[in-house]
């Protein structure tokens, strides 16, 4: 029931091995601290959620980030009503994110291609936009939703719970706090077990059904399929992910603000997804590490570092470089981002992940075919 | 009068078809008989592919009703339609071009096994040994089995076709449907095409088959009824058809090989 | 009755700036058959196409006038254009109306940035799918807004309105009412004059040219026009290279009512696609109607009355819109039959 077959069960231990391990490949690199593989694993489990969705049934949804702001708001909403403990909090974001995702879902999947991208995102601008005005008693507004000390926290009061008397209180976990590494492994371990979920979909006759959604869907109409309810399915499931990476946002820093779900947002995580690989197991993963690694990387630089960095060169042709390069990092992070984007949908519309397959088909020197895994709408 | 009565599972019942003011089929009654395969001849226009997509569901018809095995179709969803028994060959093949051919095979078993919707996460597909097993062992029939692993959409439109006919046959329908299912075919492909269509008749599978290739046809065929300018204008045996003088003059005066 | 009047004519001008938007999008998606995430970029390149000539005509030379003393005491330093150098009073002019006059520099521009941008990246993706060409103009909206982000910074730039039309037209005596019972800014009835002749030239342009015959039949039968051998690369060049133009000074007049930011374009895209999709894609009739009614609803939506009664309905109005129509009816106003259906 839970076994996966040999190869999915090798991927697994070799993706469990790295994610843990983690703090040490990742300090060479300069990523090895807390704050950062938070963010790789939370946004890598975003991504691997939207990837059921868009990478199975080729449904490409531009809303996705509303699930991610909602799973946020649960999990603060949980903080302060129930308790400082995390696992209620989880719940309730996941819960609250696919409730969110069966109605949006419900109505947006009515429609097909380009219809259906436009809907997702009609849908999460509105929710954006409320939680910008009319839902401020709910968000907070623009200063977002924010831990106080005067919270009620009735589960936690019925229980005694010492009020932590000095600051705000912190998450925990069974009564342990999760301070640095805790909340990594917090998030490590979620996302392999989200990892795991994601090759039990892919490999199943639900999967297989998504997969043929997406191939032809006159042919699973003709073959017995109802599709509507898998694709339903899809996007609940999907929706899920997305609200347990907003509640882990808010774990690991308690607020939550209705940027994250701004449309850009949804762009991030498509573009994560195509940048590591569509349809793929590790590809989303890879994209969400290799983009918010790059974003934080590039976005730090400045022209100092530059200038030392390039210290070699003559003067004229130094400051020339300095000048030209530094439109691309710090501040102009974007526009590095934005280039990658159009460089891999232009000439590597499989993502990294099919790049590296291709790379190893030719050191074989195997005739292989070439796979199609490039994004397709929903027709 | 001690004839046995034949046990009629597809009647198509008064039915017709307009489109705008186009007439596409009037007053269609067409009988299919349990077991037996039927075949639709007609020339180009004639409308047979119209009276295909309105017993599948495709289409709705203006007026009049089909109904298979008690049931009336009209009206039902095309998942509904197929969860009764009916399957479709297409006349462009549709397959799944991204899945692998051993996946478009054992992709219908599981709509036949689980019905219309059910979410199985847990087990794998390559669990299924059964279905994997019967998938096989269609496709060795049907001669692709040297090629399960490949994508199907880098087949020849010939094995496409053939492709098709497996992902039909895996369901095993109580009836199926076949749009031209030898064209653009090889005379080698088509004659294996016969062959095994005519080994599947002996399993007692209803066969709708519409067809230009009259070789085709008579090999096939125990009733044959031709459709001109929307109407039925004629329907019996094989023979009593190539007899039939309005059938001649349909096919352009000339006679039917 | 007044104030329904007022806000009508409140949603003209924004209907006009959206019309103009969902032309050029509708244009693109109709005969290249390319959803193009880019167009709202383009409507902000043409905002800074009139910055940038604001800034090249007020380029100034700094004199000191001996005679004359600041208030602080020390010599007055006197800053003339350059332009006001060379030409006198009619540089003067040129700086008051350099909003209307950079639709000179606009044309050109604009023309050229969009014919690059189809030569060098769009018709690379015409076979491919709609998602890759959501994907790659999405990038590419990316780049032009971060571009634009690294030259002129992330703060909004004011442009003036021309001294001779700034305050507000008395359209209520023009229609008999007293005075000043409904009064109108001068540079919105502009815009709007303004976003009608486009409008009306672009129709004109398709209705009666050889070249918009083309256009128009391959919007119709994109196959057929194809097989007549008629030569549809460089149509569709020029298509593109139109709708940038019709973006691009949709933008220019556009910037003294909204001083243009660098993610402009972002906030506009949603907004224009959203119109395409209410008026129906691949539907130019559909897009001007849509664009006009989506802005006059906008409007009413931001009205009091209406927000007290539907509390946020003015933040959600367009999206509330485009949802009933995808839902109620998926091919928008007048959009065609199998457009972007399965």
């Amino acid at each position: 029931m839970l076994s996966l077959s040999r190869k999915d069960l090798v991927s697994l231990v070799v993706f469990a091995a790295v994610v843990l391990t983690m703090p040490i490949w990742l300090s060479p690199f300069g990523a090895a601290y807390p704050g950062l593989m938070q963010k790789f694993a939370i946004y890598a489990i975003f991504a691997i959620g939207f990837n059921i969705l868009f990478g199975l049934t080729g449904y490409l949804s531009f809303g996705h980030a509303a699930f991610l702001g909602v799973g946020s708001y649960t999990t603060v909403w949980s903080f302060k009503l129930l308790t400082m403990d995390i696992l209620p909090a989880m719940v309730f974001a996941v819960i609250v994110a696919g409730v969110f995702a069966l109605v949006i879902g419900y109505f947006s999947l009515r429609r097909t291609g380009i219809y259906f991208s436009i809907l997702t995102l009609a849908f999460a601008q509105m929710s954006y936009s409320l939680a910008y005005s009319v839902l401020t008693p709910i968000t907070n507004g623009e200063t977002g939703l924010l831990l106080a000390r005067g919270d009620p926290r009735y589960v936690d009061q019925i229980f005694g719970a010492q009020m932590n008397l000095a600051g705000l209180p912190q998450p925990t976990l069974i009564g342990n706090a999760l301070g640095g590494y805790g909340g990594f492994y917090l998030c490590a371990v979620l996302l392999i077990l989200c990892f795991y979920v994601s090759q039990k979909i892919f490999a199943s006759p639900f999967g297989l059904a998504l997969r043929g959604i997406k191939s032809n869907q006159t042919r699973m109409n003709y073959t017995g399929f109802n599709t509507k309810p898998y694709t339903l399915a899809a996007f609940v499931i999907s929706g899920m992910f997305a609200g347990l990476a907003g509640a882990l946002l808010s774990i690991t820093d308690p607020l939550a603000g209705a940027e994250r779900m701004k449309w850009t947002e949804s762009g991030n995580v498509v573009l994560m997804t195509i940048l590591g690989g569509v349809g793929t197991l590790f590809g989303p993963v890879v994209g969400a590490w290799l983009i918010k690694y790059f974003e934080n990387i590039f976005s730090a630089i400045n022209t100092n570092m530059l200038n030392s960095f390039l210290s070699f060169l003559p003067d004229g042709v130094q400051s020339f470089f300095v000048t030209v390069l530094s439109k691309f990092v710090g501040e102009g992070w974007h526009l590095t981002l934005g280039l990658l984007f159009v460089l891999i949908v232009v000439f590597l519309p499989g993502g990294i992940v099919e790049g590296v397959q291709r790379l190893v088909a030719r050191f074989r020197g195997g005739g292989q075919r070439g796979k199609a895994t490039s994004p397709q709408p929903a027709e | 009068m001690n004839q046995p009565v034949p046990n009629i599972v597809l009647h198509a019942a008064d039915v017709h078809k307009n489109f705008g003011g186009l007439r596409a089929l009037s007053d269609i009654d067409l009988q299919v008989e349990e077991g037996k395969t039927h075949a639709i001849i007609g020339p180009n226009g004639a409308g047979k592919s119209t009276l295909l997509n309105v017993i599948i569901g495709r289409i709705p018809p203006t007026s009049g009703t089909v109904v298979f095995d008690g049931t009336v179709l009209t009206g039902k969803a095309p998942y509904e339609i197929n969860q009764l028994g009916i399957s479709r060959v297409f006349q462009t093949p549709e397959i799944f071009a991204d899945l692998s051919v051993l996946q478009n095979v054992m992709t219908p078993a599981f709509a036949r096994r689980d019905g219309a919707f059910r979410i199985n996460m847990l087990r794998s597909v390559d669990s299924e040994a059964e279905v994997r097993d019967e998938a096989e062992s269609i496709l060795s029939d049907i001669g692709l089995i040297g090629r399960r692993q490949d994508h199907a959409g880098s087949l020849s439109r010939g094995d496409k076709r053939r492709l098709e006919l497996a992902m039909c046959l895996i369901q095993r329908p109580r009836l199926l449907l076949l749009d031209e299912p030898t064209a653009g075919m090889s005379r080698h492909d088509t004659n294996t095409t016969i062959e095994l269509l005519k080994k599947i008749k002996s399993g007692g599978m209803t066969k709708v088959i519409i067809e230009h290739d009259m070789h085709v046809v008579f090999s096939l065929a125990d009733k044959i009824s031709v459709l001109a300018q929307g109407r039925i204008i004629a329907s019996g045996l094989p023979q009593q058809i190539k007899e039939d003088p309005r059938v001649q003059e349909a096919y352009l005066g000339g006679s039917v090989e | 009755m007044n104030a329904f009047l007022a806000q009508l004519l409140n949603g003209l001008d924004k209907g006009g700036a959206y019309a103009l938007i969902a032309l050029g999008l509708t244009l693109v998606f109709g005969t290249l058959g390319v959803v193009n995430f880019a167009h709202g970029a383009l409507f902000m390149l043409g905002c800074f196409c009139a910055v940038t000539f604001r800034y090249l005509i007020t380029i100034e030379t700094v004199t000191i006038d001996p005679e004359k003393l600041s208030p602080w005491g020390t010599p007055l330093e006197v800053r003339t254009p350059l332009v006001q150098n060379w030409f006198g009073d009619f540089g003067a002019v040129l700086v008051d109306y350099s909003v209307p006059i950079s639709l000179l520099l606009a044309v050109p521009a604009m023309l050229a940035i969009g014919i690059a941008i189809e030569r060098g990246l769009i018709k690379h993706f015409y076979k491919r799918s709609h998602a890759e060409q959501i994907l790659v103009t999405f990038g590419l909206a990316i780049v032009l807004q971060e571009i634009v982000k690294s030259f002129f910074g992330a703060n909004p730039v004011p442009q003036p309105i021309p001294t001779d039309l700034r305050g507000a037209a008395d359209i209520g005596a023009w229609l008999g009412m007293e005075v000043h019972a409904l009064t109108y800014p001068w540079w919105r009835l502009v815009y709007l004059a303004f976003s009608l002749l486009v409008i009306g030239g672009v129709f004109a342009f398709l209705q009666f040219t050889t070249f918009g015959m083309v256009v128009r039949a391959g919007m119709a039968d994109r196959e057929t026009v194809g097989l007549m051998g008629i030569d549809i690369d460089r149509r569709f060049t020029i298509v593109f290279g139109l709708a940038a133009v019709v973006a691009g000074v949709a933008g220019v007049m556009y910037t003294p009512l909204l001083p243009p930011n660098y993610h402009l374009g972002m906030d506009f895209l949603v907004l224009s696609f959203v119109v395409v999709v209410v008026g129906g894609m691949g539907s130019l009739p559909g897009a001007v109607v849509a664009g006009f009614l989506l802005g006059i609803l906008q409007s009413f939506a931001s009205m009091t009355e209406v927000k007290s009664l539907i509390p946020g309905i003015d933040q959600v109005i367009i999206y509330l819109v485009a949802v009933v129509i995808l839902l109620v009816r998926p091919r928008g106003l007048m959009g065609r039959r199998g457009v972007m259906e399965s």
